[in-house]
């Protein structure tokens, strides 16, 4: 038998950097449900799920918990949804439309809430996620509009807010510069890696707060071949990741 | 055994103004389009709207029928923001209780039990706190004394639901994926007016069927309209899924020139404007 040699593979994109930082979140979760919003953490915890993280449940986006190939093998309405998030065992990626250096979040509006300059979705389920279950976020476009000094609105609960909440954790943010985490004395924003391409001063461009930056800040890991070829022909072969996040 | 079949207009007639109305589905999903249209259609105004909102809210919102709105947030799902619910909020033209969609659901779940509250996980360190002045915490009595949100129950009026299937007497059946809320829409209120797809014989509806895709049961049930295509253009799986092109229209038109094309006449006329394309 002869093998088809297989073309070489392009190298990594940004947006591909990014499904493997969002993927990287659920990295020894065991077995919980990934709830990822958005389309490149969607693309992420499938990746993790076909890959490092295979216990992992994920949702069809409705009422079915699916493997991977769309088979369902349980049963999430909303309202056992909303139970299993304060029993903790899940994971939610959300999107935020401003997110501070402590890492309070908002979706609901833009102006004082009263009377909103821009109404967006509503606070959600940012204030029970927060305090149930590890809570990340996903930040297509990083910019100073995004990554605030102070949200107008706390939706998921910061840092700075939580107290002595037991089940308050927020793992990481991913944006299209790089991954932040809170590991700092007290849990102020810290730039975790650049995604390969990025500076650290883009990045603090893009911030209107003043980020931990260390001395010696890693490159978000390179996907391997194997999680390359699973990312462009079986998780997200229309590469509509590259909509979300452009070259 | 009474028949509670009525029309979607009579429903309205038993209806105030002031009321506060409980709105079942969630986003743009099994809505209670019809009776949200045959509201519309009448003069009720100053309305108390709790629903996990989609466009029910925003056309409630865009006709200023609303006083005040409890929601944790108002979508089409597939357009993530409502249009019309945004500039209704932009105009500051509502008072807003805007809570965490589990607060919201405990706030149902108390009333259903007629309890006055119950402590949530939820809330606290978020500013729900701050614009909510009037919800109250409560601490735990025992050893762990931890403090809670005391999320008030969210008693109604009246709610309004629509499920597949339905009998004369209030039976009502969900043969989709996702029951919602609406069996607690139901419970939580003092009146409940369930719509349907079709209304069969009690037996029918278990004859395809397994016992647990009957939902909403009779005695929380006043009234039951049978409205075809009384979801649209919300999904209402399996019997369809969302008029993405409706609701582009919706989305994209201003709400006077939309109420005039489709919302002027009675839903027979909404369901030919429909079928003569957006």
């Amino acid at each position: 038998m002869t093998e088809v040699p297989r073309p070489p593979l392009l190298p990594p994109t940004r947006a591909e950097y990014c499904v493997i930082a969002c993927a990287e979140a659920w990295r020894d979760a065991g077995e919980i449900l990934a709830s990822p919003m958005g389309l490149i953490p969607s693309v992420g915890a499938r990746l993790a799920r076909l890959t490092f993280a295979p216990d992992l449940l994920l949702t069809d986006g409705e009422a079915l918990v699916v493997r991977p190939d769309g088979t369902a093998e349980g049963w999430l309405p909303y309202r056992q949804h909303l139970a299993l998030v304060t029993g903790g065992r899940r994971h939610v990626m959300m999107g935020a439309s401003q997110i501070d250096r402590f890492g309070n979040q908002n979706i609901s509006c833009i102006g004082d809430w009263e009377r909103p300059k821009r109404q967006l979705l509503g606070v959600r389920g940012a204030p029970v996620n927060t305090l149930n279950n590890p809570t990340s976020y996903w930040v297509p476009r990083h910019s100073r509009r995004v990554f605030v000094e102070k949200v107008d609105m706390v939706c998921g609960v910061g840092y700075d807010h939580a107290g002595d909440a037991r089940y308050h954790r927020i793992p990481r943010v991913v944006s299209d510069l790089g991954v932040f985490d809170f590991a700092t004395p007290d849990h102020a924003m810290r730039l975790a890696s650049l995604h390969p391409g990025v500076t650290v001063e883009q990045v603090r461009e893009a911030t209107a707060f003043d980020l931990v930056v260390p001395g010696d800040v890693p490159q978000t890991r390179e996907p391997t071949a194997d999680e390359l070829r699973l990312i462009r022909e079986v998780v997200d072969p229309a590469n509509l990741r590259a909509r979300e996040v452009g070259a | 055994m009474s028949d509670k079949t009525m029309t979607a207009d009579e429903v309205v007639s038993r209806l105030h103004s002031g009321m506060t109305l409980g709105i079942g589905g969630w986003g743009s999903r099994r809505k209670p389009m019809a009776l949200v249209r045959a509201l519309l259609r009448s003069g009720l105004t100053d309305l108390t709207v709790v629903s996990y909102g989609g466009p029910d809210v925003g056309m409630l919102a865009a006709a200023g029928r609303i006083r005040r709105l409890v929601a944790a947030f108002a979508t089409l799902d597939s357009i993530p923001l409502e249009p019309h619910y945004r500039a209704a909020r932009e105009r500051g033209a509502f008072e807003l209780m805007e809570v965490d969609e589990a607060m919201f659901m405990w706030g149902l779940r108390a009333a259903a039990n007629r309890l006055p509250f119950l402590p949530v996980r939820a809330g606290i360190g978020s500013d729900v706190m701050r614009v909510n002045p009037g919800l109250g915490t409560v601490t735990s009595p025992y050893d762990d004394g931890e403090t809670f949100v005391a999320m008030p129950a969210l008693r109604l009026d009246a709610a309004l639901v629509h499920v597949n299937r339905a009998d004369r007497l209030g039976n009502g059946q969900y043969l989709g994926p996702d029951p919602y809320f609406d069996d607690l829409f139901c419970e939580a209120a003092d009146t409940a007016y369930l719509s349907c797809e079709r209304i069969v014989d009690t037996a029918e509806l278990t004859k395809d069927a397994a016992p647990q895709s009957l939902l909403i049961k009779r005695h929380t049930v006043t009234g039951v309209v049978e409205a075809p295509n009384g979801a649209h253009f919300t999904s209402c799986a399996p019997d369809y899924g969302r008029d993405e092109a409706v609701q582009k229209t919706y989305a994209t038109t201003p709400w006077p020139q939309f109420a005039a094309r489709f919302l002027g006449g009675d839903e027979q006329a909404y369901q030919s404007a429909i079928r003569e394309g957006s």
